[in-house]
């Protein structure tokens, strides 16, 4: 084996006219992971698919897979297929017939042809489906049938669009668990597109987090949830509370943070005396006097019950901070009640303003 | 308001009557008397009797007209379609300069009246040293008949069987499988209709064809000259089977094109 990475985006721009989709993307990823590409509408994440599958040829820069350079190659020529968000089966053919459509074009016959054919139905769990007709599926059993079509010629990367958009809640956690299984077994790289943060936390080894043709951050689902890089990534990835603030030093890589609720301490990357914003997650902030930094007194304004807990926004008195916080569903949550505010150190995170 | 709803829907309800018998009698009558037991196709009815059509089956001139017919017929249809089907796919598949230049040049003979079609082709044909006959008459319906082919491959081929196309190239499919294997079974059915609705225009076709051709005549054209000697309830069966083919041709485009878009 090399030591080149299995995906390797080098540089990458595409501009269309006046408007840049990408803008110098790169990108390196190791066989077997499931990245997930995660991002607003417009913020070039299609693009940067449509780039590795090869129906965009990028402006400029450089796309390896498998240490191959296949910048310029047209789809048919790459070792990628694509499940497309409609799922853009051959309505004409069987349900045998689409997911042996590479394998007829790559020419393999007969019976080792049937036994692929069979296996991947199966991989998939629609053994036995072959003979019917696509418009007798639902959409979940045409997505199964989209994924086998595209995982039976076997492809060092599989590249999936939007994949869950079209299919209702349950269908979609149903389908993030299988993708995730057909990606453990079959050992390939998947790259994913989706807006649904959720859904990048559910399935991702890697996330890369774009907006306006940039990566923003990329890591770990755990790691861009709880220490994200920018301001975008925190707001992106889930409600926080936001505290605007100056550095004022720093010890051992905490922060100390000149803020109007008073001096906090903060984890994060940000030089001595630049303005930040401290990001604070709703889950992380404790009422009462249970953390190590005191957040003051804030009186609930508005307060959601939502099953397993109570989603509380609240101000402080003296600052007119806004909080967002979580009660437990048993709590005595009221209007105007004050609640002492507070939260670990290592849970404020610095990123620039 | 009431009365005013009732009478609109009275005077519509008339006018709509009076239309189809407009339209529908003389094509009833010309059936009926097509069955005439008598030597003119005119009232009163006497009969029925198949005699008429074993007279026109046993026609020579009648039969060779029909065979030169069907034979204009299918050939100009293929044409249309095919080559309908690739300007639509080369329209709607690449993007280059003077694309909406070149799709008006090509529907611009659907505005163009027959007449002036036969005569142009008739002009520029003689001046090449070529004289009437058949093909030039397979020239002029493919010349009527592709900007149809074409409009209606156009509208089947919207971006969602581009997606398509896209899933069988990045299967591995060249541009030929892709068009063999993937675009034209998929429309299938619109190539089939626009087929029929091909053949039938020019089965009937009467001022191109009579224009271009001499001793060889399409079918239309040897109504035409019997017609010329008088009322005969002979040119009624032959007339009547005519019509019969087309409404036949009709309802298969109707089955096949418009059916599915109500889907």
């Amino acid at each position: 084996m090399t030591n080149h990475p299995h995906l390797d985006i080098a540089a990458v721009r595409k501009v269309y006219g006046e408007v840049t989709a990408l803008d110098d993307v790169s990108l390196a990823v190791e066989q077997g992971a499931y990245v997930v590409l995660l991002g607003p509408s417009g913020s070039g994440k299609t693009t940067l698919l449509s780039a590795i599958g090869g129906f965009i040829i990028p402006t400029s820069g450089r796309i390896s897979i498998a240490g191959r350079d296949v910048t310029t190659l047209a789809p048919a020529q790459r070792p990628t297929t694509t499940l497309f968000q409609d799922y853009a089966l051959f309505p004409h053919m069987s349900v045998a017939g689409n997911v042996g459509f590479g394998l007829k074009i790559r020419r393999v016959g007969g019976a080792d042809c049937d036994k692929r054919i069979a296996a991947a139905l199966e991989m998939v769990g629609l053994a036995g489906y072959g003979k019917r007709g696509i418009h007798e599926l639902s959409g979940g059993q045409r997505q199964r049938v989209a994924l086998a079509r595209a995982l039976v010629v076997e492809p060092e990367i599989l590249l999936l669009d939007e994949p869950l958009g079209a299919l209702d809640l349950n269908l979609r956690r149903q389908m993030q668990d299988e993708l995730m299984d057909l990606q453990r077994r079959t050992g390939r790289s998947f790259v994913h597109v989706t807006h649904d943060q959720e859904e990048a936390m559910a399935l991702a080894s890697l996330i890369v987090v774009m907006n306006k043709g940039r990566i923003e951050d990329m890591g770990t689902p755990k790691r861009i949830y709880e220490r994200p890089a920018t301001r975008f990534t925190a707001t992106f990835m889930g409600e926080s509370t936001q505290i605007a603030g100056r550095i004022s030093g720093s010890q051992n890589g905490i922060f100390n943070v000149t803020t109007a609720i008073g001096h906090l301490h903060a984890v994060g990357d940000a030089g001595d005396g630049s303005e930040v914003t401290l990001i604070l997650r709703p889950e992380n902030i404790l009422v009462g006097a249970a953390g190590h930094v005191a957040l003051g007194t804030a009186r609930i304004r508005e307060a959601v019950f939502q099953g397993a807990h109570y989603r509380v926004l609240a101000s402080s008195e003296a600052a007119g901070q806004e909080f967002v916080l979580r009660l437990p569903p048993d709590a005595r949550v009221e209007q105007g009640m004050a609640l002492s505010l507070s939260c670990q150190a290592n849970r404020l995170v610095a990123v620039a303003r | 308001m009431r009365w005013t709803r009732r009478l609109g829907n009275l005077v519509s309800g008339f006018y709509l009557t009076a239309c189809y018998i407009f339209i529908l009698l003389p094509v009833a009558v010309l059936i009926l008397f097509s069955f005439q037991d008598g030597r003119l196709p005119v009232p009163p009815f006497h009969g029925p009797t198949l005699n008429w059509y074993a007279t026109a089956i046993a026609n020579d001139r009648l039969m060779t007209g029909l065979g030169n017919s069907l034979l204009v017929g299918l050939s100009s249809s293929a044409l249309s379609v095919i080559l309908g089907f690739l300007a639509a796919y080369g329209v709607s598949r690449y993007e280059f300069a003077g694309k909406r230049l070149l799709q008006g040049v090509i529907i611009l003979p659907l505005a163009v009246s027959y007449l002036l079609v036969g005569m142009g082709l008739l002009v520029s044909l003689s001046s090449l040293g070529l004289g009437p006959s058949l093909a030039m008459v397979v020239i002029g319906h493919v010349v009527i008949n592709m900007p149809l082919a074409f409009a209606i491959c156009l509208a089947q081929l919207g971006e969602h069987q581009r997606k398509i196309e896209w899933a069988a190239r990045d299967l591995g499919a060249s541009t030929f499988r892709v068009l063999t294997l993937v675009t034209m079974p998929m429309i299938a059915p619109a190539l089939i209709a626009a087929f029929c609705l091909c053949f039938t225009l020019s089965w009937d076709e009467f001022i191109i064809a009579f224009l271009v051709t001499r001793f060889d005549v399409t079918l239309p054209i040897v109504i035409w000259t019997m017609l010329r000697g008088g009322l005969n309830p002979q040119t009624n069966a032959v007339g009547s089977f005519i019509f019969l083919c087309s409404i036949l041709l009709l309802l298969v485009v109707e089955l096949l094109l418009f059916r599915k878009r109500r889907e």
